[in-house]
């Protein structure tokens, strides 16, 4: 590869995110100074909260854990050309599931078959989510953003059924505690992150962007995947089905995003409650716009978002933590307004070059 | 319009187009597609203005201008695919952008009421109130030209307007066209098809490789002489067919490839093949000439399995020697048995543009590199180096994505991957567009050898030259259907040139039965 | 009177969808996607409460409301149509931005995360009359009943909506003909957010206050209506009245017998999706939705 295609491929990787970044920090001085603020003050307490201790940092590898797996079901999704907004649904569901195996296995269930059988419910689960908007796209034609959205307020409804009608301690609204397949606290092996919800689950969803980087990249599903989002037409005439790609790869982003509700059930409360992941699912669609959908660049985004979110607690006492969730909107705005846009220009650019 | 000039990106369509339209008279203007017909007339129209060159309407310069400065002028456009909106009344549609008011309301009642009147004074009877999307292609062509006429279009501007309307159809029109012309109206013909350009046209502008090549009057000429002005003569093309005559194919042999009765719909046109018959012998490469859209596309895609014909049967004898019906089999079932496919758009499917060189050159036999669930990296690695070399692919760098190479060297991927393996029958589809010329000789030399090498090869190219430059056999196709089969001795330019135009041999003639040994009976029927 | 009194309830709940689903069929149906009706009515309800609570008017109420939403619907309209963005993902964007920029100005206008001081509002009952009547004397319910054949009469009946109906099905055929589609798009959207905007104030006013993320959802409600209205304004404003029927419906067997309540919450995302799959007759979308092509 040539120095300057790789440039120009980083260009176009970098760039959007970045130009993203410098739009959300003066989105943010502006916010900042119209409290009456110092910028630099204020970004400087949101770094020292977050990255800056040990609890802090846990708080964000705690947060980001389930923004992994949004963002890479969302990154599952459009690499095969479909936007899965159902992760909402999709991560509740898994994490109900998982509470579920975890309330019905007996109490001293040994964790070694506890655990797995947990994070498979909670797959499974989600992928169930995933698959129905796949075959109503696939066989039905309907579009998957409506589906997905509407399964959403479905799934939800029906859990808060479940629970309020069913399984709820009294005055609240979450499950009674599981009896097994809880995870550790990272706090259990590193002691300094003692108190922040940071738990062993961040494994799991590491290992889940290694095996998409493995699955989209490295395998044979993978090459079909990818051919699919790019470029349908030819996907079809290298005999490839591309119904089928869609509703594999819809179960496969939902089995993601619902992983994402073990972080909370298995790893933190060891309760299913109500709303435990809400905006998670949605924040996801950030998380993969800035990553490029790419799996380990949806590993950094989910950090960048985590501690963006951290942050706002961090400096809560300056400036309204609802600063961040303004970032967070000027953030996608911004990428999604200069993806398409910068893309055209460095082209636009390329263009020129070749003529000359 | 003077040395109009117009790129898209890459592509030149127009270089030195040249018309001149006096007033008051039928203007054809002719060539093949992608001679740059349609952009000059979308300069002349407004939709963009043109890179280089003056346009100049009634005496004045308005060169660059807009669609609604065009209208204002008198220069209305009926385009080669409806610009209707299908949900809206034939009256919701000629008004729009002009629509007649009461106070903020729009006034339905004298919008239809104009539109009938308009359409009366011109013999384009329609009732307004009736949904577009309900119209034959017939009645939505009227509205097209309705359109223009409620703008008081004295220029109007028709793209291909036959090539969606039966006989009657086209009767209809030409009635409506004379009708204007005597109201004073002018009128531009874009067409290839010469009897209609013979019928209706006073003078003619031949068009070639975005050209002016050719200002007649329509009297003073013949069909032949202007299909010779819109082929013209590729000079690097017109190699010699080895004299081997035809390879070696087995006289009496079976057919490896054979198209039976073949019909295919699309949802514009129901027969965009029409009941096509023909056969192609080991060792023999078929080619079908014809002007693009009469149903190559189409005919092609069916037998790769992209496209479920409405009647008819394919067969082919596969690597293993044995005779299939495929006729519903998949893309890759096909593609197993021995069918290799290169594709007329290989930036659309033949190739996945952001994958790599290596990647692209298993697309389709994926299933073939790996090892259990992942991609074998290695083998695939090996394959790309082996095909690089073998068809000299350059640059020689397999992570590269094919979206960075020139269009041969994208074409050589395709190429290698279809013809490097095993393969019985090969589909080429336009195998040599967009590509240079040294790519030419090459993907040339590499169909002849595999003819020569007992392979079945049907050859699609508009490029006519090319056709005959290669072919055994010679099918030519017209509106859907496969007019007639010419061995190699029979066929010539002008022969051909005129049978895809249409001007000689009628739509009406049957092809009965064709086999790999040359057409048995080819009766005439007249309707 | 029970029918009555339901009668009423359903109106009530109806109004803010009404108002959505009248703004969002005119966005639609010019080619752009609605996601964004949520964050609108937010934007709306927070512009009627800060212009309500500051000038103790609720008609200054009403204009904050409509210009909050006039503003979220800008920035959808230049990002999805000038900078050509996907309309997803800015919608998704825009209904984030609208909850954390509410939450934001909430804390700095009242000091409070969760909501705002009682504002002056409507009432909607005057004394004396009867249950249905006493409505009428709130004008954003009269205005909400009629928004939906307004939009009808906008769409069908004015060169403003043949534009809007051709922007939506064919962009190209109605840019030969000279109609700036682009302007059609962008001032179709700007309508969108007005009309969610008032559905916002309405809610705020109706309670008297403005709740953080008070929309609660009722803005994908107006959108399931116009997909299950087929992208018909009067359709659509039955299918809200089908859906608050269904909510009143519920309030009423609220703690009685029979069918839980989160089922009678699906019943409008279910028939949404039945609607979309054509299990019955496939609703169809304008042809050229959320498609903005280049030039």
């Amino acid at each position: 590869m040539t120095a300057a295609t790789l440039r120009a491929r980083a260009e176009e990787a970098l760039l959007p995110p970045f130009v993203a970044l410098l739009i959300a920090i003066v989105a943010g001085d502006l916010l900042i100074l119209s409290v009456g603020q110092s910028p630099g003050e204020v970004y400087r307490m949101l770094l020292a909260g977050t990255w800056g201790n040990a609890y802090g940092f846990g708080q964000v590898l705690y947060k980001a854990t389930t923004l992994i797996c949004t963002g890479l079901a969302v990154s599952i999704g459009l690499q095969a050309g479909l936007f899965n907004i159902g992760g909402e649904g999709q991560l509740a569901a898994g994490g109900f599931a998982a509470a579920l195996v975890g309330l019905v296995l007996p109490v001293g269930t040994p964790a070694l078959l506890a655990i797995p059988l947990a994070i498979l419910a909670a797959m499974a689960a989600g992928g169930v989510v995933g698959w129905v908007p796949g075959v109503l796209r696939a066989r039905f034609g309907a579009h998957e953003v409506i589906t997905t959205i509407m399964l959403n307020f479905i799934v939800l409804a029906l859990l808060n059924w479940i629970i309020v009608s069913h399984l709820h301690v009294p005055e609240t609204l979450h499950t009674p505690e599981i009896h097994a397949g809880g995870l550790s606290r990272l706090s259990s092996v590193m002691p300094s992150f003692h108190g922040s919800a940071a738990n062993t689950s961040i494994i799991a969803a590491l290992a889940a962007a290694v095996a998409c980087a493995w699955y989209l990249f490295r395998t044979r599903a993978g090459y079909d995947l990818r051919a699919v989002g790019l470029q349908p037409q030819a996907a079809e005439y290298g005999g490839i089905h591309v119904g089928r790609v869609w509703i594999s790869a819809m179960t496969l982003s939902g089995a993601l995003a619902g992983l994402g509700g073990i972080n909370f059930v298995l790893g933190y409360k060891h309760y299913y409650e109500e709303g435990f992941g809400t905006g998670a699912g949605f924040l996801g669609i950030a998380v993969a716009l800035v990553g490029r959908n790419n799996p380990y660049g949806v590993v950094i985004a989910a950090l960048l978002f985590a501690t963006l979110s951290q942050g706002g607690l961090a400096i809560n006492a300056v400036v309204p933590k609802q600063m961040v969730d303004v970032l967070q909107g000027v953030v996608i705005i911004a990428v999604a307004a200069s993806v398409p846009e910068v893309r055209r220009l460095l082209l636009g650019r390329r263009k020129d070059v070749e003529a000359a | 319009m003077h040395h109009i000039e117009k790129r898209f990106g890459a592509t030149r369509a127009d270089r030195d187009a040249n018309l001149e339209v006096a007033a008051g008279e039928v203007h054809a203007l002719v060539g093949e597609n992608g001679a740059g017909k349609s952009t000059l007339m979308h300069i002349l129209a407004g939709l963009f203005p043109p890179d280089a060159g003056q346009v100049v309407v009634d005496g004045r310069d308005v060169t660059g201008w807009t669609t609604a400065e065009a209208i204002a002028a008198g220069v209305g456009m009926v385009h080669q695919h409806f610009m209707l909106v299908p949900t809206l009344t034939i009256a919701e549609n000629v008004v729009l952008g002009r629509e007649p008011v009461r106070g903020v309301r729009l006034d339905m009642a004298r919008a239809n009421r104009e539109v009938r009147e308009v359409g009366e004074r011109y013999g384009l009877a329609v009732d307004p109130r009736r949904i577009v999307k309900d119209l034959s292609v017939g009645e939505a062509q009227r509205v097209e030209i309705l359109k223009t006429l409620f703008r008081g279009a004295r220029i109007l501007i028709l793209d291909e307007p036959t090539a969606v309307l039966s006989p009657p159809e086209v009767r209809e029109l030409w009635r409506v066209l004379r009708r204007l012309r005597e109201s004073g109206g002018t009128i531009i013909l874009i067409t290839h098809k010469l009897d209609e350009v013979m019928d209706v046209s006073d003078r003619i502008t031949v068009m070639r490789h975005g050209e002016t090549v050719a200002r007649m009057a329509t009297r003073d000429t013949t069909p032949a002489e202007i299909a010779r002005a819109m082929v013209g003569r590729e000079v690097t093309l017109v190699g010699t067919r080895d004299g081997e005559g035809g390879g070696r194919r087995k006289e009496g042999g079976p057919s490896s490839l054979a198209v039976r009765g073949l019909t295919v719909s699309t949802p514009t046109r129901p027969h965009a093949v029409n009941d096509v018959s023909f056969a192609v012998a080991p060792g023999q490469i078929l080619g079908i000439a014809g002007v693009e859209g009469n149903g190559q596309t189409e005919l092609i895609e069916a037998i790769a399995g992209l496209r479920r014909p409405a009647a008819g049967t394919i067969a082919l004898v596969g690597t293993d020697g044995a005779s299939h019906d495929v006729t519903t089999w998949s893309v890759r079932e096909r593609a197993r048995a021995g069918l290799a496919h290169i594709p007329e758009d290989r930036h659309r499917r033949g190739l996945v543009l952001e994958y790599s060189v290596s990647d692209n050159l298993i697309l389709g036999m994926q299933e073939r590199f790996t090892r259990g669930l992942s991609l074998d990296r290695t083998r695939i690695a090996a394959n790309a180096r082996a095909k690089i070399e073998a068809f000299d692919i350059r640059p020689a760098d397999p992570s590269l994505p094919a979206r960075a190479l020139s269009g041969g060297n994208q074409q050589k991927i395709v190429i290698a991957r279809e013809m490097g393996g095993e393969f019985s029958v090969l589909l080429a589809a336009q195998p040599t567009r967009g590509v240079d010329v040294g790519a030419i000789e090459f993907i040339h030399a590499r169909l002849r050898d595999a003819r020569d090498d007992g392979k079945a090869i049907l050859l699609v190219s508009a490029e006519l030259a090319e056709v005959l430059a290669l072919s055994d056999r010679i099918a030519v196709m017209y509106a859907g259907r496969v007019i007639r089969i010419l061995s190699r001795d029979e066929a010539n330019e002008e022969l051909i040139g005129e049978l895809m135009t249409g001007a000689k041999g009628s739509a009406g003639d049957v092809l009965l039965e064709d086999t790999a040994e040359g057409t048995i009976a080819n009766p005439v029927i007249t309707p | 009177m029970i029918l009555l009194v339901f009668i009423a309830q359903t109106i009530r709940i109806a109004i803010p969808y009404l108002f959505a689903a009248a703004g969002g069929v005119v966005a639609e149906r010019s080619g752009v996607i609605s996601l964004t009706l949520e964050g609108f009515m937010l934007a709306g309800a927070f512009g009627a409460a800060l212009g309500s609570y500051y000038s103790g008017n609720p008609w200054v109420g009403v204009l904050g409301g409509v210009a909050g939403g006039i503003v979220f619907g800008l920035i959808h309209a230049i990002g999805s149509i000038r900078y050509r963005a996907d309309q997803v993902v800015l919608g998704v964007a825009i209904n984030l931005l609208a909850i954390g920029v509410t939450r934001f100005f909430l804390h700095l206008a009242f000091d409070s995360s969760s909501n705002s001081p009682r504002v002056p509002g409507f009432s909607s009952s005057g004394p004396g009359d009867g249950l249905l009547l006493g409505l009428l004397h709130n004008p954003l319910i009269v205005l909400g009943l009629i928004a939906i054949p307004v939009i009808a009469w906008v769409i069908y009946r004015t060169p403003f909506g043949l534009r809007v109906r051709a922007a939506g099905e064919h962009p190209q055929a109605a840019t030969t003909l000279g109609v700036p589609v682009a302007r059609v798009r962008y001032l179709a959207v700007a309508i969108s957010g007005a009309l969610a905007g008032m559905g916002g104030v309405y809610l705020a006013l109706d309670q008297h206050q403005f709740t953080a993320e008070m929309t609660g959802g009722r803005g994908y409600i107006a959108l399931a209506a116009i997909i299950f209205g087929n992208w018909d304004p009067l359709r659509a404003g039955i299918a809200c009245f089908l859906f608050a029927a269904a909510e009143a419906l519920q309030i009423h067997l609220q703690g009685t017998a029979g069918v839980p309540s989160q089922f009678v919450q699906m019943i409008p995302y279910v028939l949404t999706i039945v609607a979309l799959a054509g299990v019955v007759r496939k609703a169809l979308p304008p042809a050229s939705l959320g498609r903005v092509e280049s030039n």
